[in-house]
């Protein structure tokens, strides 16, 4: 078997995953990161987009996250996520949906702070489209 | 003298009151049991962010360090988030949280400071409101219901970090009843802004003979990005310890008024009891000097 490193996936509700992994792929803030085994240590915020799990050599599991943080040190790779869905529980049409209306809801946003809520969490939803539609490292 | 008939009545009611106890107190019982759970399933969270953000700190240099971390430098105004339940029928569970608010918020002015609250929960701003209303900056009623939420607590902190933003207030410290074990709740503050580590962070280990972190983008940007975040786990943490404490309040209150309901009902069986047979044994005697009459 070949080596493996921790995943700690958790949101403030609850620990989501906790498994160990030949390599996950985040969303990191400069770029998708690569963790495998004995990756040096590293904080870095999470953008919003697809955590790809590889075991195997394969996707095992593909995990959207709606940015957060990660932690990488010896132990093992933390992901502290708000919003952590399976991209195979996303539904495309609904996503779709939800794109298109806070489109609308950026175009009808009447002061900044109201504008910069609707494109921040439009954002999320145009990766959480793109998640689903374009299922990255597949 | 109550007669039969208001006995019988008083009986029934307390019998009925002890139903409704004691259904209460399962009631709580079983929410316990959730909220203790859920509140577990939010240490993991928790735990690993106060890690992150120990060893983020011990490495921030000071003179640049975000104002959530180090303060305005003052401490002139004062916030206090008070954090009560929505409903009563849990015995001190409130009034304690109240009374030590008020203490605090005295202690405060005599000081000459000026402070200002918020208020999480029916209870609190309905008890405070009469005498403290005044400094009321927001309320917000119902937010655990059906239990609390991290979208709930992100609505709170948000309106704190706009207020903070706005320098319109120096220190935060908020007030809940910390969860110690199903009979004991304590009013516990817990300072908000600025940040206070816990003394056992985890920074220590993390940092002691391991390679120093590298930061991505660096290290200024994911603490002002942390800060906020960890403000609004710890807002949920309080509201998740509040909630299971005030099941656990309710519980015992609930204990206690079904025992006690028990008590009432067996000291009004027995006067009835005795009233029933006083009433019998004169009636008999009414018959037999009768008898013996004729």
């Amino acid at each position: 078997m070949a080596e493996t490193v921790k995943l700690d996936l958790v949101s403030p509700e609850k620990l989501l995953m906790s498994k160990d992994v030949e390599m996950a792929i985040l969303p990191a803030a400069e770029g998708d990161m690569g963790v495998l085994p004995g990756h040096s240590p590293v904080i870095s915020t999470v953008r919003p987009g697809t955590i790809a799990v590889f075991n195997g050599n394969t996707v095992e599991e593909r995990i959207f996250v709606a940015g957060g943080f990660v932690e990488v040190n010896e132990e093992g790779c933390i992901i502290l996520a708000e919003t952590a869905i399976p991209v195979s529980e996303l539904d495309a049409a609904a996503v779709q949906t939800e794109v298109s209306n806070l489109r609308d809801d950026v175009n009808a946003a009447k002061d900044d702070a109201e504008k910069a809520d609707a494109e921040a969490a439009l954002a999320i939803a145009e990766a959480k489209l793109e998640a689903v539609q374009a299922p990255a490292y597949s | 003298m109550p007669s039969l008939k208001d006995l019988r009545n008083s009986i029934a009611s307390a019998q009925s009151t002890r139903r409704i106890t004691s259904a209460m107190k399962m009631v709580a019982a079983a929410k316990l049991r959730k909220a203790q759970s859920a509140a577990e399933a939010a240490r993991p969270y928790a735990e690993k962010m106060e890690a992150m953000l120990g060893s983020l700190a011990s490495g921030a240099v000071a003179s640049n360090a975000p104002k959530l971390l180090a303060g305005t430098g003052k401490s002139d105004t004062h916030l206090i988030v008070v954090v009560s339940s929505d409903r009563g029928l849990c015995g001190g569970f409130n009034a304690n949280l109240v009374r030590d608010v008020r203490v605090k918020v005295n202690a405060l002015q005599a000081e000459g400071k000026t402070v200002k609250l918020i208020t999480i929960g029916r209870k609190a701003s309905g008890q405070l409101r009469s005498d403290l209303g005044s400094l009321f900056v927001e309320t917000y009623d119902e937010l655990s219901k059906p239990e609390p939420s991290f979208e709930g607590a992100d609505t709170v902190v948000r309106k704190i970090t706009n207020m903070f933003d706005n320098d319109e207030f120096d220190v935060c410290t908020i007030y809940y009843n910390k969860f110690v074990n199903a009979l004991t709740q304590e009013v516990t503050p817990l300072q908000l802004i600025p940040f206070a580590p816990a003394e056992n962070a985890g920074a220590d280990e993390a940092t002691d003979g391991a390679a120093p972190y590298e930061y991505e983008p660096n290290e200024g940007a994911i603490l002002s990005a942390l800060l906020p975040k960890n403000l609004s786990v710890q807002v949920f943490r309080t509201m998740l310890e509040s909630f299971a404490a005030e099941q656990a309040a309710r519980m015992t209150a609930m204990d206690n008024a079904t025992s006690n309901a028990g008590d009432m009902i067996d000291s009004l069986t027995i006067t009835y009891n005795r009233s029933r047979q006083a009433q019998i044994t004169s009636e008999l005697i009414e018959i037999i000097s009768g008898a013996e009459a004729l």
